[in-house]
């Protein structure tokens, strides 16, 4: 192979990692929710949010001189994360209110709480606010080709290696995973069973909304340094799509974000090349794979049995 | 507390329970023996099940008492229930189909993190032997038949060391060995000391099996006493307060013209997987053609492909000499093919009116111009519910009401048409005795008529009473078809199991 090519691979195998990451966090909260029994369209909202919290809570912090600025952000975007998390519970478990409706209400709430806080916090200057971001940590640096593909956020490491697997270990070996299953398959044989069907949905839809708001925050605190109006740009209905690619399966969504994560990043790197090609269907080009990716393996999708329905007892 | 009560292992007192304008139980009193077999009787909405589900903390009562055990209790949840030794298997089964038996069996029970489902599996086959319940732990539950899946409803209640087990309506979905199997259970507990509450519309049963009979009527109890000292027809006089008198088959008037044919039919069911692999069938005018097997056995595609709802991949199908072979229901129904379908809430409108629903499938005859004319569609209603005693008015939602009438709501507007061919599916499920005798009175009645009736029933009881010819169906296919002289329960029974 020719070192250009090489080089072009490398690269994009690496932006695909980074690329992928936000995916991933907010996939998997997607997940726990809809394994659950809950769809929270409040995804979109919960990522932007979780963006602004952090970004704003880094940007003092930084500005008072903090040297954990970038932890306390995530750590206030995580809360904001939960904070939406036991709304939408609230609205879809205790109250039993339609999931569509509640979960955009969510995500208006969220999208014109972030938009009016940024204006608070930062007031209407010209120039974007700006934080410095996480540095990537690089096991091997100066090493060719794995040197630069290793060279990542520790979030991304986090998502890759810590979470997924103890997700799926969550999942599918502990009593919590046992009864979360259970939850979102038959709510009314949880609940005979003697399963507190209202508090796990409530637990999964929280950690689920705080792993959501903390894809959010990876883009401010980590990829951009900044926040911006289009910072989430759909990527919250893209990961509602790779849940159910995913098939409700935690090393699925993996796969799925990768899969997603890398044709974003070739879309970039194509358009940094300056390929003949449109521009506008480059951007899209990653939303249509999701689409043709979703109408192959989405096909008699094994959606939870609970799926979008409130449980009450009488 | 008296004497008496203290050798009760449960004692409800006085169980008040409203729901909106139906008071389902009415200052129930219920007591329960160690190792006893008790029947709870009663017609539908009696508030059997209600009072059950209260102490199994299901439900929660708006005033009364529990005691078990001789102190008093507060049952809030399914949880209290089964730390107190209490279990029950409710009338739609309460398991979760993808996961594997193990797993439903200690689902909500076992503390900790870590889910050790080897050891699970291990504990659950050795509970499995020890009360005869064979079945495989690590078996999905979807892949079981209905029979295995009570089987792990039983034991999941087993497996928590309850002392009392309630059954809500368990023999309706068996066939007659699991019935047995179930009965054979049920007696070896009893050894053990547990109590067992059987609740059952079939009074053969609670005669056979049980030690001692409380009969409930709208929310009250009526009585409770020693089964041996009661005959089926004073149980039967205790529940409904009156004589019923049964309907029974008269003689055949003569050798019958086709009416319904079938012949190799094939069909898929929703993931295209072949379900009736062949039918062929002949039903005769003045005949009752009974079809007998266990729940998916493919007895729901037969229905909709007669109906017209689901396509037939190959064979045919002829009404009075006219090829009906995927027709839409609409021609079906015009071929004079009345219909009463499996699912009572899917072939009415649970949200309109009883007299909407009796005109919607000949809404063309009430309407003028596209308007409706609705005083047409009142009179037609008040002549049905007049002439087939339905306890409801023109204006209620079919909703709020009971199955039984709901049924009669559907067999009034199939039968005032005078179909040559009829096909009814499970048409007594879940109904009462005086329901269900006045369903078969109906069909027996259409018969003398002259209609061809096929008759889909997974309840032997029904199919031997009311069927001239008995089809068994199995695997998608029918494997014998036998008059019903020929017919009894054990020969049946085998073949639906695939035994032939
Ligand atoms: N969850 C509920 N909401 C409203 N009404 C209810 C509810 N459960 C029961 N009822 C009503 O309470 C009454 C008693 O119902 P219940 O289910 O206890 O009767 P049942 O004796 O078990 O009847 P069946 O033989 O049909 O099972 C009925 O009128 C029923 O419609
Ligand atoms: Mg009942």
């Amino acid at each position: 192979m020719d070192a250009p090519l090489v080089g072009f691979l490398v690269g994009l195998i690496a932006a695909t990692l980074r690329v992928a990451t936000p995916l991933l966090f907010a996939t998997l909260g997607e997940l726990y929710s809809e394994r659950s029994g809950v769809l929270n369209l409040g995804i979109e909202g919960i990522m932007f949010l979780g963006a602004f919290a952090g970004f704003a809570a880094a940007a003092r912090a930084e500005a008072a001189g903090w040297d954990a600025y970038l932890w306390i952000g995530l750590l206030v975007a995580a809360l904001a994360g939960i904070l939406m998390g036991l709304l939408m519970a609230l609205l879809t478990v205790t109250l039993g209110l339609n999931q569509h409706v509640s979960g955009l209400g969510v995500t208006l709430l969220c999208t014109g709480l972030s938009l009016f806080g940024f204006r608070l916090v930062f007031g209407e200057s010209a120039v974007l606010p700006r934080i410095t971001p996480f540095a990537t940590v690089n096991p091997l640096p100066g090493v060719p080709v794995l040197g630069t593909i290793l060279d990542q956020h520790l979030l991304t490491y986090v998502a890759f290696s810590v979470l997924v697997p103890l997700g799926a270990w969550v999942l599918y070996r502990t009593h919590f995973g046992l009864n979360l299953r259970a939850v979102g398959e038959n709510p009314e044989a949880a609940d005979a069973a003697g399963i507190p069907v209202f508090r796990v949905r409530t637990i999964a839809l929280t950690a689920g909304s705080a792993l959501m708001a903390i894809g959010g925050a990876f883009l401010s605190l980590a990829q951009l340094g900044a926040f911006t109006p289009g910072i989430i740009a759909g990527r919250g209905w893209v990961c509602i799509a790779l849940v159910i690619f995913a098939r409700w399966d935690p090393v699925r969504a993996l796969l799925g974000a990768v899969l997603f994560g890398g044709v974003f990043a070739l879309q970039l790197r194509l358009q940094a090349q300056g390929v003949q090609l449109p521009y506008e269907l480059l951007l899209a080009l990653p939303y249509l794979i999701t689409i043709a990716a979703l109408a192959v393996a989405g096909r008699n999708a094994p959606y939870p049995g609970a799926y979008l329905k409130p449980y009450r007892r009488e | 507390m008296t004497d008496a009560n203290e050798a009760m292992l449960v004692c409800m007192r006085g169980i008040w329970k409203q729901f909106g304008p139906v008071i389902a139980n009415q200052g129930v009193d219920f007591d329960l023996k160690p190792g006893e077999i008790h029947a709870l009787l009663g017609e539908n909405g009696a508030g059997k099940s209600t009072l059950m589900r209260i102490l199994y903390g299901l439900y929660r009562a708006d005033a009364g008492s529990i005691a078990v055990g001789g102190a008093e209790v507060a049952i809030h949840s399914p949880r209290d229930a089964i730390a107190l030794g209490i279990g029950m298997v409710t009338q739609h089964f309460a398991l979760v189909p993808p996961l594997s038996v193990a797993e439903n069996i200690i689902l909500g029970q076992e503390r900790g993190l870590r889910l050790d489902l080897r050891t699970a599996e291990g504990k659950v086959a050795s509970a499995a032997k020890r009360f005869g319940l064979s079945v495989d732990p690590r078996a999905r539950v979807r892949d079981l038949s209905v029979g295995q899946r009570q089987r792990v409803e039983i034991l999941k209640v087993l497996h928590r060391n309850a002392r009392v087990l309630i059954l809500d309506e368990p023999t309706a979905v068996l066939t007659p060995q699991e019935i047995e199997q179930l009965f054979e259970t049920l007696l070896r507990l009893k050894t053990e000391g547990v109590s067992v509450v059987f609740i059952s519309h079939k009074l053969h049963e609670v005669m056979r099996i049980t030690d001692r009979v409380t009969v409930m009527r709208a929310g009250k109890v009526v009585g409770t006493t020693a089964t041996h000292q009661m005959s089926p027809s004073e149980l039967a006089r205790m529940m409904v307060g009156q004589t019923i008198v049964g309907v029974s088959k008269p003689p055949r008037t003569g050798q019958g013209s086709v009416v319904l044919k079938l012949e190799d039919v094939w069909a898929n069911d929703d993931k295209g997987v072949p379900i009736l692999k062949g039918v062929s069938l002949e039903v005769n005018t003045g005949e009752i053609l009974g079809i007998a097997g266990v729940a998916g056995n493919g007895q729901t595609a037969l229905s909709e492909v007669l109906e017209g709802t689901r396509p037939s991949t190959r064979g045919r199908m002829w009404v009075c000499g006219k090829d009906i072979t995927n027709a839409s229901p609409d021609q079906v129904m015009q071929a004079g093919v009345g219909r009463v379908p499996e699912d009572r809430h899917e072939s009415v409108i649970d949200e309109m009116t009883v007299a909407e629903n009796m005109a919607i499938e000949h809404i063309d005859e009430f309407s003028r111009f596209g308007l409706l004319r609705h005083a047409q569609i009142r009179q037609h209603a008040e002549r049905l519910i007049a002439e087939y005693q339905i306890k409801a008015r023109p204006n209620d939602r079919v909703r709020t009401l009971s199955g039984g009438n709901m049924q009669k709501v559907i067999l009034a507007r199939v039968l005032e048409r005078n179909p040559r061919a009829i096909v009814v599916s499970q048409p007594t499920r879940g109904l009462d005795i005086s329901a269900t005798e006045y369903v078969h009175g109906k069909l027996l009645e259409q018969r003398q008529k002259g209609a061809a009736v096929l008759l889909i029933s997974e309840d032997l009881d029904e199919i031997l009473k009311l069927a001239d010819r008995v089809a068994v169906i199995y695997n998608g296919k029918i494997i014998s078809v036998m008059p019903a002289e020929e017919a009894n329960p054990e020969r049946l029974g085998l073949l639906m199991a695939g035994v032939h």
